[in-house]
């Protein structure tokens, strides 16, 4: 099996279980079937269209799309003829995915819809090597004439007649793919310089899913939801390899912002999700509670803290009390049970955090519910994903263990590295960095972390993040901002305090959130910013911080806070498209800010330069308050 | 932008006269509209823009002139039937049913298209089921044209005004229609929202063909959008031509930007 190749891996299962669904997709209100014929016939039709069209062995296919089956039979079809697939962030400003598809030297652009064609169309004058820009959806494109346009339908109508042709061919191509062949170019949003193209293999990925296999369960009838961007590894890893090598089912959504609803549909057997989702999830409970009828909400608050103490005894390994046992069970069955219905894990084997750190309090809350929610560790760099935490040895606070095939060391300054079959070939047109990230086969992750005393691996932050405040106590930002991020009415934030007297935060509200809090109090508020700079949200926000403060040591306490009159955008570059913040950025652009947090001053002007999605530019012009934390409220109002 | 495909005339408007009183609205406008065409009409408040379009869709009848579709006189039917031969309007004040969900009020938009009576409909079984599907697979259509999946189930009432305006839009095409009249489709929504809609209209002409009649106040979005506007002034058509035509017609600047800068 390791010897195999993905698109081995689609014969195989469209030969085995022709009929068995392989990708679904919403479409007009109904859940549209792919079975793993339909989804080999695509793929060969559009695996052959590519090689009319003269694709070939080591070119490249960008693809810019939305979670839609087209676009894993896309990957699929470029690995059958030794071509690669580089999946794009398909939210990306123009200027980063121009510099993706360029320095990736793509000659086929693969794009969803008009938006999608419009961002490649007026890029076009800086994408000198893209020949074919084919699309899926043809909405709005019937009277584009640019030769560089071509339909899924035409692509995948060439393909068809040279299959009629030269039958054989496609399988003899698939014969001959090597699993050393590179299968996939990840471009990494890193929170500093240029994203680079991680080339990731056939083997890479194989193993790395044989690495989860070994320890987690997955059966061919299991359902999962691809809702995550394709560009990120987190998607591909289980949508793409996972479904191939299992032959499990991959449902895409019908919109963006219908994920809740669908995973509600679906019932998904595992699921990854990267921490903001997670947060957002709590939000979701938190606020229907507080709009819940009183029955209701007397039932949660009585029965959650049962909920946690029997998930932290669990995770303690100390058996229950009776009472507790019975509260539990009443817990259960009114409460956790149906809570778990309502958001869809009903079915859920296992729910996955990976991405970035995630929140103790938020990591309990799910356990509370009796969702089986677990921390991954990983990197593209390694495939994927590498560590997870096992059933019924689960840790607050750790990312778990390795996969039985990966081997994790800490370096003398405590950095992460792993040496494994998943560790990928190299960073695409850049040696230099794969000489600084690959060293002696071992894998350097530029994550600082420690073992536990049961060989659990803890990460603690980015290792260049780690910081210390100018007495030299030292703290991990991220790990103030998780707690800040527990709370429904906070967004983002961001921990400052390098060689300062005290930590200052940044915080971002949640406008959907704070703007029903604020509705409910009749507190009249136009914009964002507006409903920021009130008083009373202020007020709301002192609390929660006092919260965060009196779980956090002594000194690394947050002392004065802002809250920012804009939310912290990828395509202003302040997050990268994976939502982490990218700190040296941030500290460079709100500079005025952060000095004022720790000046006298109450409050702050900003002239902020917005970026819109086309790339045009605005400024707006404000105050933001400073806010000392526990001081007399009406010295600290606006 | 807007790809200009101007057939033969499909709406033919001669001499039309409409007023309330002693205010004259509409003063005998002619317009021929060939098919395919978007076209905007602009001009002060009061000019008798909402009137004329009134006027088409038989919500008044002119007291003189002829409103001619495809050879046939729409000028005395009701609204009912001018629907019935494929004009299909939204108003400047949202009309939806709002206790009502999104799909809901785009089924009733599929109203004059269906063809079983009450009792046959209440039927589960047999034509009134196979036609309930046939509608909402239309209706599915719309709602993925429209972007609007994530509000399928919601009630109207319940949404932003962008969004409803939206729906709107999409309870007017529930007709297929041949002619669609916009009265304000973008009065009062955001920028984001504007630039949306504008895409959504051209995106309708494109895909279906339909002529479109739209009444807008934002110029910028006018000029963009439109193939041809005709200018009313106090019930009169003063000008008609492509929007750098109209842009630059000295009446059109004395009554619709002169007045506004004199404010």
């Amino acid at each position: 099996m390791p010897e195999m190749t993905l698109p081995q891996f689609l014969l195989k299962n469209a030969r085995e279980h022709p009929t068995a669904s392989a990708l679904r997709e919403k479409e007009k209100g109904i859940w549209q079937e792919w079975s793993w014929a339909d989804y080999l016939g695509h793929v060969r039709a559009f695996a052959l269209g590519l090689v009319s069209l003269g694709f070939g062995r080591d070119d490249k296919l960008a693809i810019l799309s939305d979670n839609r089956p087209q676009v894993y039979a896309a990957m699929v079809a470029a690995q059958v003829v030794g071509g690669i697939p580089v999946p794009v962030f398909q939210d990306a400003i123009a200027r980063e995915i121009q510099y993706v598809i360029d320095h990736a030297d793509a000659t086929i652009v693969f794009a969803e819809d008009q938006e999608q064609v419009d961002k490649i169309l007026e890029l076009k004058g800086s994408l000198p090597k893209v020949a074919k820009l084919i699309y899926e959806d043809p909405k709005g494109l019937r009277h584009y004439a640019d030769p560089l346009l071509m339909s899924l339908e035409k692509l995948e109508e060439l393909g068809r007649k040279l299959d009629g042709e030269r039958p054989g061919l496609f399988e003899e191509l698939v014969r001959s793919t090597k699993s050393h062949d590179v299968a996939l170019i990840c471009y990494t949003s890193g929170t500093t310089g240029a994203p680079k193209g991680a080339m990731i293999s056939h083997a890479n990925l194989v193993s790395a899913i044989q690495g989860i296999l070994e320890v987690e369960h997955y059966g061919r009838t299991d359902q999962m939801l691809a809702y995550l961007p394709p560009a990120w590894i987190g998607d591909t890893f289980w949508s793409l390899a996972g479904s191939l090598i299992v032959g499990c089912t991959v449902n895409c959504p019908e919109r963006p912002e219908t994920v809740l609803e669908n995973l509600r549909e679906i019932g998904p057997h595992f699921m990854i999700a990267p921490p903001r989702i997670w947060e957002n999830l709590v939000s979701t409970v938190q606020i229907k509670m507080a709009d819940a009828s009183w029955a209701k909400r007397r039932l949660y608050t009585w029965l959650m803290p049962a909920g946690e103490e029997a998930a932290r005894r669990a995770m303690e390994k100390r058996p229950l009390s009776l009472r507790l046992r019975i509260l539990h069970a009443l817990g259960e069955f009114l409460v956790f049970a149906p809570l778990r219905d309502q958001l869809g894990f009903r079915r859920t084997r296992y729910a996955y955090t990976g991405g970035a750190p995630l929140g103790p309090e938020i990591f309990l809350f799910f356990r509370s519910l009796g969702i089986n929610l677990k921390q991954v560790y990983g990197q593209t760099e390694a495939g994927g994903v590498s560590c997870v935490q096992r059933d019924g040895d689960i840790k607050l606070g750790t990312v778990g263990k390795p996969f039985p095939n990966t081997e994790v060391r800490l370096t003398e300054t405590g950095e992460v590295i792993s040496r494994s079959p998943c560790v990928f070939v190299g960073y695409y047109k850049n040696p230099e960095a794969t000489i600084a990230t690959l060293r002696d086969g071992w894998l350097y992750s530029g994550d600082a972390a420690l073992f536990d005393q049961d060989g659990h691996l803890i990460v603690i932050d980015r290792a260049k993040d780690v910081t210390a405040l100018a007495d030299s106590t030292k703290f991990a930002p991220q790990f103030i901002e998780n707690k800040l991020k527990f709370s429904p009415y906070i967004k983002e934030a961001v921990a400052v305090g390098q060689d300062r007297p005290y930590v200052g935060a940044m915080v971002n509200i949640d406008m959907e959130n704070v703007g029903k809090w604020a509705e409910r109090r009749q507190i009249a508020y136009t914009t964002y910013t507006d409903l920021a700079q009130k008083t009373e949200v202020y007020d709301l926000i002192a609390e929660e911080v006092e919260r965060v403060n009196r779980d956090l040591p002594d000194g690394t306490r947050i002392n004065k806070y802002v809250l920012l009159h804009k939310e912290l955008d990828p395509d202003d570059e302040e997050v990268t498209r994976t939502r982490k913040v990218r700190r040296g950025f941030v500290a460079k652009k709100y500079a005025d800010i952060i000095e004022a947090l720790y000046s006298e001053a109450r409050s702050v002007g900003v002239i902020a330069v917005i970026t819109y999605q086309d790339g045009r530019q605005a400024t707006v012009r404000t105050e933001l308050a400073i806010r000392q934390v526990g001081a007399a409220r009406e010295l600290a109002g606006v | 932008m807007a790809v200009v495909t101007s057939g033969p005339t499909q709406l033919e408007l001669r001499g039309v006269s409409k007023s309330f009183g002693g205010v004259q609205a509409v003063s005998r406008v002619s317009v021929d509209v060939p098919k395919g065409q978007i076209l905007s009409i602009i001009g002060p408040n009061g000019a008798g823009k909402t009137t004329l379009l009134n006027c088409i869709s038989s919500v008044f009848h002119p007291e003189t002139g002829t409103i001619v579709l495809e050879g046939q006189d729409l000028t005395r039917l009701s609204p009912a039937r001018v629907a019935g031969r494929g004009v299909a309007r939204t108003f400047q004040n949202i009309a939806l049913f709002r206790g009502m969900t999104v799909v809901d009020n785009l089924m009733l938009g599929r109203h004059i298209h269906m063809k079983n009576g009450v009792f046959r409909s209440m039927l589960y079984w047999g034509p009134g089921r196979r036609e309930e599907v046939e509608h909402r697979r239309v209706v599915e259509d719309i709602i993925d044209f429209l972007e609007i999946e994530a509000i399928r189930k919601r009630p109207v009432g319940s949404l932003p005004y962008g969004l409803q305006k939206r729906v709107e839009l999409g309870r007017a095409l529930a007709l297929h229609p041949k002619v669609l009249l916009l009265d304000e489709p973008m009065g009062g929504t955001n920028h984001e929202e504007k630039e949306d809609m504008a895409r959504f209209i051209l995106d309708v002409n494109d895909e279906w063909g339909t002529t479109i009649i739209l009444i807008e106040h934002d110029m910028g979005v006018v000029m963009d959008i439109s193939q041809r506007v005709i200018v009313l002034d106090l019930g009169e058509k003063i000008a008609e031509g492509t929007p750098a035509e109209v842009k630059a017609h000295p009446q059109v600047i004395k009554a619709y930007l002169g007045t506004k800068a004199s404010v």
